[in-house]
């Protein structure tokens, strides 16, 4: 009886203490949690039903609720899937580039002397404090036909020549896009992979090399495997940040030529041309790709965030 | 300078887990105590509560003969050093050892602020570091300067938390006597929480000993070395540690692993009927027959030696035997409880440098079953306590230890007389 | 075994520097050429401008030049919007992030989900119904219009960061002072503060680069040179007349902006580093 009262007691008083303490915990994370909800389940909430609508801010009086038509429209018109495949194009290109440039960055960082490393780090760490749209145009006029030098440097090589206007087709375009987008992003996929091969033990390095693994044995077989999480992890990251890629796009082309991407897609939709309703359903569309892409890369691949976040 | 009294105190964490059970202890005046046990005994969080980092849940404390329970941490002027030495990474060493002086605003002047960080880095040697960070340190270093912390304010009583848990084993002796000394001369009521119970024996007045959050021994570390009150104390106390063999008795005879021997009158008493115990005997109690010739009365065997390792000052030899399966589960546990891993069941044997026994010898031993102790294979206490003993031990040691302060006093007073 | 450098090692290491270095500033010279090209020469076809020339600055800095409102006002906005919303990040994050480092409460784990989950959210997506909102409700072309926004931007890595960062802190110092006789407050102030502190500052800087980097809010949500950021003003520049290019203007002040933040980046790098770093990988 008495031991029983006893453990009602205990019981009672931890989680008092836990109350108080979860009390405390909301208070303060509390106001953080409402404002990114604010800022961010309010409006596609809100962009979920606009898409509903025919509504277009040139004609008010022509709003009408019409279900998935909106879906149906965008999923069946040719633009939208041209727009899809230059965007995973995209992803897929640079995100593979980045890795490979990235992880060269973070090796040559990782081996050379102390002096050195400070130097090159600051060095890479330039394309990161710059504004995306600023490298944008850096490239766009380096390589624009009429103010550009890249044509008269490298008009050597075939197909290059001074009157080659690389924004008047896709290839080239997608290509000068791309290259801003990976010397842009680089540094940051590479500074992870340093954090991550940091974290890989010296000492496993050097017993794989007393078994008599070849450096490149050991960069594949030791290193690489052992910094899985770190790499999953900033592929992961890149590949979200690519996949909503705008900013040189919109600079560089406008998405001309076959180099409209989606988030210029559902911009174009509803900011340029006032159809809230489809630009509203190319968001949500938009959203729930990227939606895909955590859900492929959690389930299928198994990247553990919160694990490689330190959080587990 | 004060006294600390624990009266009962009680841990109980807010999931009902007892972390401590109730222990009494009365430290005195400029004693220097030790709780030591195994990780998980409770002794970091009586020295918390000490403190006053974790509330007491039951149970008194007394510093000074003032009641502490309720008061912060900063109102008991206490000085702590913490495992990690919880410097603070931004301030120098002066700053460090100046920090508890500078909280105090208008208390103490520039100047004697000054001169009393000099006079904690002239004691502990750090006057060519105090313009440095404490990240540009090396572990005995860091480590001095959260001594200098702790000594530069007159604080009631030094609270040590495994303070060389962190350091290599040569400069953990030599930290060791550090600390010694530097309490000697202070004389300031020191409580000092430690598993190793190497430093419970150099370092204290008195050890506790204590284990899943009991006490099991307050004592001498000379009166818990000899008269151990149960097979826990006798377990966790010298290195290598007393070996335990199961003690068959029966017609006047006791039965060990390796012979069957007259049962001496004291051991006869203290079994009384049972018929099984478990013996306690320490390394050091066996001789080598060839070396030394046995005494009357003394037990002699041969024994098969599994390994020896000789160590310059001494030998041991590692002698396997077949356990009883009745104290086999009682011993297991033990081990748990020691944090030990008994990978096979043998007793080793502490014999002198110059013994010529060798790995797979066949060796001629031999013990005084005067230092044979004997324990209850149930509940674990030792048969062959002696309080008598136990107490004129303790009473020396403290005679031993006012001589020395008293010493260190006169030292003190000749030095200052003559500066 | 790596402190003496063989000469054979010695060039190696040299050529990889200069190619790293060439890779990560030839863009960055290349529009601060352009800019000192003047307009007859800006189709020169050259790397380095053939006679050097401040024509394009005067343009957008001087008074009287062609550009000047439109840049200096896009700065103003930049500049105001982005240290606005960083604090604003900043000092919810940190006490978020306080509450998730020493405290343990059921939803720990949700909020940073959920600040995960913000921080890989297609931009693009938030901005349309934020357009209609705004216009409704009287938000659009204003600072605060693009302030709230830039929190969704900002927020999730400050949390991130900052959690990351506090989780470091060896909190028993608080204790430890406490113990040398500190009052909570002063155990807090002079043992915490100053470790929480280049935490905060690092988080502050990468949620500034943030805001200052936005270009998606910057052209949906501005209308006119009232709240229209840098990124966005740039992308709506005008030459002198209307059959000349921009060029030149644009590339100066691109630079304008490049400087500050490059600067900041090379000072504060290791910070940055371990802050971008920490919020993204256990460090």
């Amino acid at each position: 009886m008495t031991a029983t009262t006893a453990q009602a007691h205990h019981k009672a008083k931890a989680s008092d203490r836990a109350k108080a303490e979860a009390r405390l915990g909301w208070y303060l994370a509390g106001p953080a949690f409402v404002v990114m909800l604010a800022v961010t389940a309010y409006p596609i909430v809100q962009a979920v039903y606009d898409s509903l609508f025919r509504d277009q801010l040139t004609d008010p009086s022509g709003r009408k609720f019409i279900g998935l038509r909106n879906y149906w429209v965008i999923l069946t018109d040719p633009v939208w899937w041209q727009a899809f495949w230059t965007t995973i194009l995209i992803t897929v290109i640079t995100v593979i580039a980045e890795l490979i440039l990235g992880f060269a960055l973070a090796f040559v960082m990782h081996r050379a002397v102390r002096g050195l490393r400070g130097l090159l780090r600051t060095a890479i760490l330039v394309p990161y404090g710059i504004i995306t749209v600023v490298s944008a145009f850096a490239w766009f006029y380096a390589f624009d036909i009429t103010s550009g030098y890249v044509n008269h440097w490298f008009d050597w090589v075939p197909g290059i020549s001074p009157d080659l206007n690389w924004f008047a087709s896709r290839g080239t375009s997608l290509f000068v896009i791309m290259a801003s987008e990976v010397w842009k992003t680089t540094p940051f996929i590479s500074l992870l992979l340093l954090a991550g091969l940091a974290q890989v033990p010296g000492d496993l390095e050097e017993a794989a090399e007393v078994d008599g693994a070849t450096a490149w044995q050991r960069l594949m077989r030791v290193i690489i495997p052992n910094m899985k999480a770190a790499i999953m992890v900033a592929v992961l990251f890149r590949a979200l940040d690519a996949f909503r890629i705008f900013d040189n796009v919109f600079i560089m082309t406008k998405g001309a030529n076959g180099t409209e991407v989606l988030s210029l897609l559902a911009y174009r939709q509803s900011i340029s041309q006032l159809q809230i309703g489809l630009g509203a359903a190319v968001s949500v569309l938009l959203f729930l790709c990227v939606v895909g892409i955590c859900f492929i890369a959690i389930k299928l691949f198994k990247v553990d965030l919160a694990g490689a976040r330190g959080e587990s | 300078m004060a006294s600390i009294d624990v009266k009962n105190i009680v841990k109980e964490y807010g999931d009902g887990f007892l972390a401590v059970k109730g222990i009494s202890l009365d430290i005195a005046d400029g004693e220097f105590m030790i709780l030591v046990g195994p990780s998980g005994c409770g002794k970091s969080t009586l020295l918390r509560m000490i403190v006053g980092l974790e509330d007491i849940t039951d149970g008194e404390l007394l510093i000074g003969g003032e009641r502490m329970n309720e008061k912060a941490p900063r109102d008991r002027n206490l000085a702590m050093v913490f495992q990690n030495y919880a410097l603070y990474p931004h301030l120098t060493v002066r700053e460090n050892i100046a920090f508890p002086l500078r909280l105090h605003r208008g208390e103490f002047s520039e100047a004697e602020i000054k001169s009393r960080v000099e006079r904690a880095s002239d004691m502990l040697e750090l006057n060519d570091h105090l313009d440095r960070k404490p990240a540009n340190l090396s572990g005995g270093q860091r480590q001095r300067v959260a001594m200098g912390r702790a000594i530069v304010r007159n604080a009631q009583a030094f609270l040590f938390d495994e303070p060389l848990s962190n350091l290599d084993a040569k400069l953990r002796g030599q930290m060791r006597t550090e600390i010694a000394r530097l309490q000697r001369s202070l004389a300031t009521t020191t409580v000092y929480v430690t598993h190793d119970q190497t430093e419970a024996m150099t370092l204290g007045d008195r050890v506790a000993v204590l284990s899943a959050g009991e006490l099991q021994q307050v004592a001498s570390p000379r009166a818990l070395y000899e008269q151990p009150v149960n097979l826990f104390v006798a377990g966790f106390i010298g290195s290598p540690p007393m070996n335990f063999l199961p003690g068959e008795l029966g017609g006047g005879k006791i039965r060990l692993p390796f012979g069957e021997f007259d049962l001496p009158d004291r051991v006869a008493r203290a079994a009384g009927d049972r018929s099984l115990v478990i013996v306690g005997i320490r390394p050091e109690a066996f001789e080598d027959a060839k070396l030394t010739q046995p005494r009357d009365g003394s037990f002699q065997f041969e024994a098969n030696v599994d390994v020896t390792e000789w160590l310059g000052s001494e030998l041991y030899a590692y002698v396997p035997f077949q356990t009883h399966e009745a104290v086999e589960a009682k011993l297991a546990e033990l081990e748990r409880q020691l944090d030990s891993e008994a990978l096979r069941t043998q007793f080793v044997v502490n014999l002198d440098s110059a013994s010529r026994v060798r790995d797979g010898d066949t060796a001629a031993l031999w013990f005084d079953p005067a230092k044979m102790l004997v324990f209850d294979p149930e509940t674990t206490e030792n048969l062959t306590y002696d309080e008598a003993e136990a107490t004129r031990l303790d009473e020396e040691n403290e005679a031993d230890r006012k001589a020395s302060i008293e010493r260190a006093r006169a030292r003190a007073a000749k030095e200052g007389a003559a500066a | 075994m790596r402190t003496a450098l063989t000469a054979r090692q010695r060039f190696w290491w040299t050529v990889i520097a200069v190619v790293v270095i060439v890779f990560a500033l030839f863009p960055v010279a290349s529009i601060v050429a352009t800019s000192f090209k003047s307009s007859s020469e800006i189709n020169s076809g050259t790397f380095l401008p053939p006679h050097w020339s401040t024509e394009n600055y005067q343009q957008i800095l001087s008074s009287g030049g062609s550009a000047q409102t439109l840049f200096l006002s896009a700065l103003r906005n930049s500049i105001g919007i982005s240290l606005i919303s960083t604090f604003v990040a900043v000092v919810l994050a940190t006490v978020a992030a306080y509450a998730i480092a020493r405290l343990d409460f059921p939803g720990k784990r949700i909020i940073l989900t959920t600040a995960l989950g913000v921080s890989i959210f297609p931009v693009v997506s938030l901005v349309t119904p934020l357009f209609n909102l705004w216009r409704e409700i009287g938000l659009y072309d204003t600072w605060l219009g693009l302030i709230i926004p830039y929190l969704s931007l900002t927020l999730p890595i400050s949390i991130w960061t900052l959690a990351a960062f506090f989780r470091q802190i060896p909190w028993e110092l608080e204790q430890a002072a406490e113990v040398d006789g500190a009052t909570p407050w002063q155990a807090f102030r002079k043992a915490i503060v100053p470790l929480a502190a280049p935490g905060v500052f690092t988080t502050a800087l990468i949620a500034f680069f943030i805001a200052w980097n936005d270009f998606v809010y910057g052209i949906s949500l501005t209308s006119s040179d009232r709240a229209r950021p840098v990124p966005a003003a740039l992308a709506f520049f005008t030459g002198a007349s209307y059959f000349e290019q921009p060029t030149g203007a644009i590339s100066a002040a691109a630079v304008v902006v490049t400087i500050p933040v490059v600067i900041l980046v090379i000072l504060f790098q290791r910070q940055i580093v371990s802050g971008l770093t920490q919020g993204a990988v256990k460090g």
